[in-house]
């Protein structure tokens, strides 16, 4: 059996399916990912993997324990950190930890814990008064305090700015790398590319995709694109004749040709042919995100 | 140390941090008795109070404030804030249920009904000379029946207030009744008849806290009415309280 098992899971609400049929096994060790737009049914998913909410049917197995009805076990072996879940303003970054290591069997060193996660010099302020990324630290130190071996980190990131982002990032990985089996819930494709083993990508409640971030850009084709502003204007045709190129497409200066293979040689030997000279040229490679758009239909922000 | 006894020091805590429950939850009671006493006329007995002092008739109404103000306004405003900024969501990731938290807050919230009370009965009897309770026993369980039923009323509008906004609004729409009741705004002597007919029954009961302060039995219909109220708001809140 599986670490983490998920199987036919379905969430009803009134008549509409948030989860409608999703499975997916995560290994130990691994970071695994739940990517999908919003409402997708991402959170619900992971509720019931939690044991915060009652599934409707289908198997969940959690170290082979069931969320639904051994959800006290599971929760002394689970770290979850929610999304927008605050503590009161007036409680101080040390009682905090104290208090919710009193909740668990095998406490965390909440000193050593204060440390790792960079609140050592916090430990007196309270939560009101602590800024949004280390308000979010220390949410992650109270999901680390029980010593879990799977945590389920529902959008992190969201709201911190770029830096504490990729300092969270460094951090989840330190955790994984301490043991910690990671299910992490988000829309960011970057976050996903960066940190994740595997993913799954939901829309609509069901899964319609489950791979490697590589494998998942690689199905949505090896399309690229190079974009420039010519030095001198050409007919459409000079490189629409190429047979790497599919698409030529222009807006105001520039061009933006779409195409496979070895596009960016291919467009430059053409155009220096012609004594017309490429600037501000840029070559995108597909990204998860086109994966994301390709698979969903939409955009990963919406 | 268990978590239950960790909850209840960490909302202790939390409750003398705050200046809005110390000052408000703990000594106003006692700050507005001491006042009034400094006023030498409401220490002279007088025959509209039949024969006795202000200060001694008024003593019951401040116990009133003390039970009101940590029992209506705040208790069930700091269940809804805990509720609305998803600390008990984040409870029921932990092994311990948030009830346990909600538990934690509500025997916070009767020590301090309890120490605010003591504060007034101390403070009168030391300052002012005002003598304690002479039906100890009926003192107590008219308290302990009233105060019962005011702390059921804060945990069933916890239970159905959507929001802190709606919570603070029931919660002080509750408080103010209550003290009109109860004689804290206008002394009972000045209210009609009907109100104060009212004020007996409404919680926690001033004129039981009255008459065993003066050394009489508490009317039994008057208890009866607290402890009903206690079990079914209390029953209710129990069945309705939504975690988030």
């Amino acid at each position: 059996m599986a670490f983490i098992e998920v199987e036919e899971l379905v969430k009803q609400y009134g008549t509409e399916r948030a989860v409608d049929g999703v499975s997916f096994t995560v290994d130990e060790g691994e970071i695994f990912g739940i990517l999908g737009p919003n409402g997708a049914g991402k959170t619900t998913t992971v509720e019931c993997l939690e044991g915060l909410r009652r599934r409707d049917s289908g198997r969940v197995s959690v170290m082979g324990l069931d969320p639904g009805r051994e959800g006290t076990e599971l929760k002394q072996v689970l770290g979850i950190q929610l999304q927008e879940s605050r503590l009161p303003d007036r409680l101080r970054v040390g009682e905090a930890l104290d208090l919710y290591g009193s909740f668990y069997k095998r406490r965390a060193d909440t000193d050593e814990l204060i440390e790792r996660l960079g609140l050592g010099g916090k430990r007196k302020t309270p939560f009101g008064k602590l800024s949004g990324g280390q308000q979010q630290r220390l949410s992650i130190a109270l999901a680390l305090v029980g010593r879990p071996k799977v945590a389920v980190l529902d959008e992190l990131t969201t709201g911190l700015d770029p830096q504490a982002r990729r300092d969270t990032w460094d951090l989840i990985e330190q955790v994984r790398d301490s043991g910690v089996t990671i299910i992490l819930v988000t829309h960011f494709m970057d976050e996903a590319e960066r940190l994740c083993d595997r993913l799954a990508v939901i829309d609509s409640g069901k899964v319609v995709a489950l791979d490697t971030p590589a494998g998942l850009t690689a199905r949505a084709g090896d399309e690229q694109r190079v974009r420039f502003r010519p030095s001198a204007p050409f007919a459409d045709a000079l490189l629409l004749d190429l047979p790497e190129v599919a698409e030529v497409a222009r807006s105001g200066p520039q061009v933006a040709v779409t195409g496979r293979g070895n596009l960016l040689q291919a467009v430059t030997s053409v155009l220096a042919r012609n004594h017309i000279v490429a600037a501000e040229l840029r070559v995108e490679q597909v990204s998860l995100e086109d994966a994301f758009v390709a698979l969903t239909g939409k955009t990963p922000e919406n | 140390m268990s978590s239950t006894l960790k909850l209840v020091q960490t909302e202790a805590r939390l409750f003398l941090r705050d200046p809005m429950s110390l000052s408000v939850g703990l000594l106003l009671p006692t700050v507005v008795l001491i006042g009034l006493g400094a006023v030498p006329m409401l220490r002279e007995p007088s025959a509209e109070f039949g024969g006795v002092r202000f200060i001694d008739y008024f003593a019951p109404s401040l116990i009133v404030m003390c039970v009101g103000v940590v029992g209506l306004t705040n208790l069930p405003v700091m269940m809804a804030t805990y509720r609305e900024q998803g600390v008990l969501r984040r409870m029921r990731t932990t092994p311990v249920h948030p009830g346990r938290l909600l538990l934690a807050q509500l025997l916070v919230n009767l020590g301090a009904a309890l120490v605010s009370t003591l504060l007034v009965v101390a403070a009168g009897r030391i300052a002012y000379g005002v003598p304690l309770p002479e039906n100890p026993l009926g003192f107590a369980a008219a308290f302990l029946l009233g105060i019962g039923a005011v702390f059921a009323i804060g945990m069933l509008v916890a239970a159905l207030a959507p929001t802190i906004r709606a919570a603070t609004s029931i919660a002080s729409v509750l408080f103010m009744a209550a003290m009109f009741f109860g004689g804290v705004y206008i002394p009972r002597f000045m209210l009609p008849d009907a109100v104060v007919r009212i004020g007996d029954y409404m919680p926690p009961g001033v004129q039981a806290l009255l008459d065993t302060w003066d050394g009489a039995a508490p009317s039994a219909v008057q208890l009866l009415v607290m402890g009903a109220t206690a079990v079914v708001a209390g029953v209710l809140a129990g069945r309705m309280f939504r975690w988030e």
